[in-house]
């Protein structure tokens, strides 16, 4: 008995859309999701995923079926059906990817707020920021590398160009000044006046970066924390996170720098937050000597 | 190949209009180049817009300008598409003498603009590298200037070809439309630019 | 200052022979080829430049070439494929010699333009290629953001930006004069809606060029003062912003995409119907799709910067208008699915090559869709990731697309057809070593190695060296092909003048034509996919007039 082309159609889709679901969410690219965001991040790229598979799947054996089944034999100089259009086939696969992608954009623009991504950046109300942002101004200013154009406004909040904020009711977050250069990371904490190469947070903590750069531009990439923001001379950004998992993850520039870039990396050490407060205190009293004579930080 | 070569005269009669060139084009060639050049402007209006929205000039700068011998300039410009256009219409109705001159008062616009610019470049109380607001405007200006350059020049040329035995007549004005056309886009640029640079 | 009437072809002055394809010639087929092997010159440049960089990248140390010399070649690599190798081939070298066939005409709008266009690109690229060995080239990526661009030597960065100038000129030239002989010049009775796809696509093609070029013409020039006269456009140190350059540089580069693809759509959509014996799917909408890819491709620049100081609004404009540009993408891709459909697919080299562009470009297009989110970019921005993306779009896409068109029409313009079997060889080659080559790189990008580095996380090392075994592959696959070219130009089977039996009207002349194209009238094809069985009862002599021009006594 012949099968309906109909019902063929609908188990090879349902076959298809099966197997884009097991591989979207049983291949693993990624790599380890160490902050908040990260999971947030994990679920859309699972979906894309997801979709991505159905739809290259689908039209990857479509081609393949044709070359196959619709090849010409030997011998055979006839043309194939004059077949020149059909408008409600157009309409169907006008319709679907502009819903498809619809959906998409919609559901990633959610994943963008839960990220903090939609908040102000320039919201400077909340009190406990203003005093991070005036010894940033200082200790940069006092640094005295390139000359800022900020520096003339500074006496009120300098404008944040983007990035990701704390968002509104965050308390407790840590402030962390992040001074980019070629080719290094500089780290200092306004908390305990401390200056690093590496980057030490406690685990669940919410960490707000604020970024400069001395030179060029150079981008703040943290693959296990599913975030990057460029640091770009002239204008500050943010960038906030939570850690979720104690460990070493690598800070990655991810924008030319020059010739080194490749070697411009760091660590950002998440400690449980005994450790941390440990770390701090060994840190934080005799060493930091930045703001008062601007010697080159260990890097 | 050579066989090719050959053909009957019926055939040829059928095509001679595809031999015999096409329709000119141009005008329309010169027109699409101009929204190209159009693009050019936009572009550092844009970057101007973008740069005096965002960034803040350093203390002690402004962007006030003296704005009477630019609009005594803006003036010029606007008499001088006028006198273009006379020019053009002259030239149209055979009048070649009527035409040359309104061309060469056309130059004379041109030249008297460009010469109120260098007296402005001479007296503006910075210079190219002060500020973004310093470079931009010499950047901007000094691109239409060398605009209203090239079209002086241009309108000299024409005005030679009009010459008795020239290449531009009434029965072959392109270069005359042609230079009409690219002068009416530079006045026109200047006008955008003046309300941007000047009076915004 | 005339307009150039055929006749000045046979003027003594232009040569004749090999030498025409050393002069300043007129003729749009002389200057089609030109603008071909120039490309192919300039692709084997650029292929050993990208031989380099997975050289330096098969250890996980910087050991091959040093730190500056490898961001030299990162930089000419990317520069050397877009501006001399992608856009003059697509645009320059298959438009040139297509597009009079097409509309009907006996040479462009404006033969002289052409030439002075195409004669732009050596100077500009011996430029280039000659600024490594003399003054040390530009290191600052082809993308020359400041103010690494300011502060990198600046002799090289200055020649790069007379060489880019130069290209964009060439370039906005080239646009004039399709966007002119499209409209224009069509032969009398040709509508608009019976044009060869291939029109189409240029037409919208050379509106972006216009539109767009221009303002990278304009930035460059803003960024030489940076160098030279000590501005501060760009310079922050001096008040500049640098986010502005790079918006007014994807305002460019970000269409310039959609000027290296959207000419590969047209020329699929020539190869396919006549491959697949089969009419175009949808005509109608395949123009609209192309005329909408032409609008969006104008708003959507941004998105490469979701990194960059932009505020969230932009950021999320940005997306959508991106993500929309899948759907007249998508209407592109089901209309070539459909017309392959039903059809008598001869396997052969073009078609081979034609499927897999659509295989590899829907990939890419898949992960085009997924870095068009913000989210989603904000962890791969700037990272392998986007290099293989890119790769997928530029190479598995548009370069496929050269390869299917050399085979498809190499006939046309030699007289002569191409070795198939060593075109199948080539085919696999270039289709396996690619995909080994960019597959394994959108998984280094997610898990951690940025673009653009010499040095990386050792970890990341047997996929590198994957990554370069794919890209060795595709150097060897270029042997047989290069083979096939220059021993068939000679010993190649004789092709006939329509080997294809095919309708568009390119073919409805000698091979090669003769220099006016058509000895007589040019053919008026209203149905330039009017193949099938069942479609029309005229025989394929009478529907396109093939009796009335052929002239007598051949074949």
């Amino acid at each position: 008995m012949p099968i309906p082309s109909s019902l063929v159609t609908l188990l090879v889709g349902m076959a298809l859309v099966l197997s884009g679901l097991w591989v979207g969410y049983n291949v693993n690219l990624l790599p380890l999701d160490a902050s908040v965001n990260a999971p947030v991040y994990d679920s859309l790229f699972r979906v894309l995923f997801s979709i991505g598979t159905i739809l290259f799947l689908g039209i990857v054996g479509l081609v393949v079926f044709s070359l196959v089944r619709f090849r010409r034999r030997a011998g055979d100089h006839t043309d194939g059906l004059a077949i020149e259009g059909n408008l409600l086939l157009e309409i169907v696969w006008t319709a679907i990817p502009a819903i498809v992608v619809l959906f998409v954009g919609i559901y990633s623009y959610d994943i963008y707020e839960r990220m903090g991504g939609m908040s102000s950046l320039n919201d400077h109300s909340a009190m406990h920021r203003m005093p991070a942002m005036e010894t940033m101004e200082a200790s940069v200013s006092t640094a005295g590398a390139g000359a800022d154009p900020m520096a003339g406004t500074a006496l009120k909040a300098p404008r944040v160009w983007g990035g990701i904020g704390t968002g509104g009711g965050e308390t407790n977050v840590l402030p962390v000044e992040v001074t980019a250069m070629q080719f290094a990371f500089i780290f200092h904490y306004p908390e305990g006046d401390i200056t690093s190469g590496e980057l030490h947070v406690p685990n669940g903590r919410p960490v707000e970066l604020r970024m400069k750069a001395n030179d060029v531009i150079h981008a703040f990439w943290v693959p296990q924390f599913r975030l990057k923001q460029d640091v770009i001379p002239g204008q500050p950004t943010v960038l906030t996170f939570t850690p979720t998992k104690a460990g070493s993850y690598p800070i990655i520039c991810a924008e030319l720098c020059g010739p080194y870039h490749g070697g411009m990396r760091s660590t950002v050490v998440v400690h449980e937050p005994d450790a941390y407060d440990a770390w701090l205190r060994k840190n934080s009293p005799v060493t930091a000597t930045v703001a008062s004579a601007p010697s080159t930080p260990t890097a | 190949m050579t066989s090719l070569a050959t053909s009957t005269s019926a055939v040829e009669a059928v095509t001679d209009e595809a031999h015999g060139g096409h329709a000119d084009l141009r005008l329309f060639g010169l027109a699409t180049f101009l929204v190209a050049d159009g693009m050019t402007f936009a572009g550092f209006f844009a970057a101007y817009l973008t740069f005096r929205a965002v960034n803040p000039l350093p203390a002690g700068s402004t962007y006030e300008l003296e704005l009477l011998l630019p609009s005594i300039n803006t003036m010029l410009l606007l008499v001088s598409s006028y006198t273009f256009h006379r020019s053009g219409r002259n030239l149209l109705l055979g009048r070649m003498g009527p035409c040359r001159n309104w061309l060469l008062l056309t130059a004379g616009l041109g030249a008297a603009f460009l010469a109120g610019q260098m007296v402005e470049y001479f007296t503006l109380p910075f210079g190219l590298t002060d500020n973004l607001f310093a470079s931009t405007f010499y950047a901007l200006t000094g691109f239409h200037g060398l605009h209203v350059t090239l079209g002086v020049i241009c309108i000299l040329l024409v005005w030679f070809q009009t010459r008795n035995g020239g290449r531009v007549t009434s029965a072959a004005p392109f270069g005359l439309e042609a230079a009409e056309l690219y002068w009416h886009f530079v006045d026109g640029i200047w006008v955008v630019l003046y309300g941007i640079l000047y009076l915004l | 200052m005339t307009v150039a009437s055929p006749n000045d072809f046979q003027d003594s002055l232009q040569p004749q022979g090999w030498l025409r394809y050393f002069s300043f010639s007129l003729d749009h087929k002389v200057i089609g080829i030109q603008y071909l092997v120039t490309g192919f010159i300039f692709y084997f440049i650029g292929g050993a430049l990208a031989g380099v960089i997975r050289a330096e990248l098969a250890s996980p140390i910087s050991d091959f070439v040093s730190r500056e010399t490898y961001n030299e070649v990162l930089t000419l690599h990317g520069t050397v494929m877009i501006f001399l190798w992608i856009v003059p081939v697509v645009n320059g070298g298959f438009g040139n010699y297509l597009i009079p066939f097409y509309v009907g005409a006996r040479d462009m709008a404006f033969p002289r333009l052409n030439a002075v266009a195409f004669w732009m690109i050596p100077p500009a690229g011996i430029l280039l290629i000659g600024s490594y060995f003399i003054t040390g080239a530009a290191q600052s990526g082809w993308t020359a953001y400041p103010p690494l661009s300011i502060t990198t030597p600046a002799l090289g960065q200055v020649v790069w930006i007379v060489s880019v100038l130069l290209l964009g000129g060439s370039s906005i030239f080239g646009g004039i004069n399709f966007i002119a002989t499209v409209l224009k010049l069509r032969r009398p009775g040709l509508k608009l809606m019976q044009l060869p796809m291939y029109c189409w696509a240029m037409l919208g093609t050379s509106i972006l060029v216009v539109l767009s070029t221009p303002v990278l013409a304009g930035t460059l020039l803003l960024l030489s003062f940076d160098i030279v006269a000590h501005t501060g456009f760009f310079n922050p140190a001096l008040g500049g912003n640098v986010v502005v350059y790079q918006h007014l540089f994807w305002f460019y580069s970000h269409p310039a995409v959609y000027i290296m693809v959207l000419p590969a759509f047209g020329l699929v959509s020539e190869i396919l119907p006549i491959h697949a014996r089969k009419p175009l799917f949808g005509y109608t909408t395949m123009v609209y799709s192309i005329m909408a890819i032409v609008v969006l491709g104008l708003v959507v620049w941004a998105h490469h910067m979701f990194t960059s100081g932009t505020p969230p609004w932009m950021r999320l404009f940005f997306t959508i208008a991106t993500s929309f540009i899948a759907v007249p993408t998508g209407i592109k891709f089901f209309n070539w699915l459909a017309t392959l459909w039903g059809g008598k697919l001869a396997l052969n080299s073009a078609m081979l090559f034609s499927c897999a562009f659509i295989v590899n470009f829907v990939f890419g297009g898949i992960t085009g869709v997924a870095l068009a989110q913000v989210p989603f970019d904000i962890h791969v921005h700037d990272t392998y990731f986007v290099v293989g993306h890119f790769h997928y779009i530029v190479y598995g896409g548009t370069v496929f697309v050269i390869f299917a068109s050399i085979y498809h029409w190499y006939p046309k313009f030699t007289g002569r057809m191409l070795n198939e079997d060593l075109g199948r060889l080539h085919f696999l080659l270039t289709f396996v070593g690619f995909n080994l080559c960019f597959a394994p790189q959108h998984w280094l990008g997610l898990n951690g190695m940025p673009r653009r580095v010499a040095e990386y996380d050792p970890s990341f090392t047997t996929l590198n060296q994957i990554s370069s075994v794919g890209a060795l592959l595709m150097a060897i696959s270029s042997l047989p092909f290069l083979y096939n070219v220059l021993v068939s130009a000679f010993r190649g089977q004789v092709a006939g003048d329509n080997p294809w039996n095919a309708l568009t009207p390119e073919w409805l002349t000698s091979s090669p034509p003769p220099v006016e194209n058509w000895v007589g009238a040019a053919p008026l094809v209203e149905h330039p996919y009017g193949y099938g069985v069942d479609e029309d009862t005229l025989s394929l002599e009478a529907a396109t007039g093939r009796d009335l021009w052929s002239g007598t006594g051949r074949r």
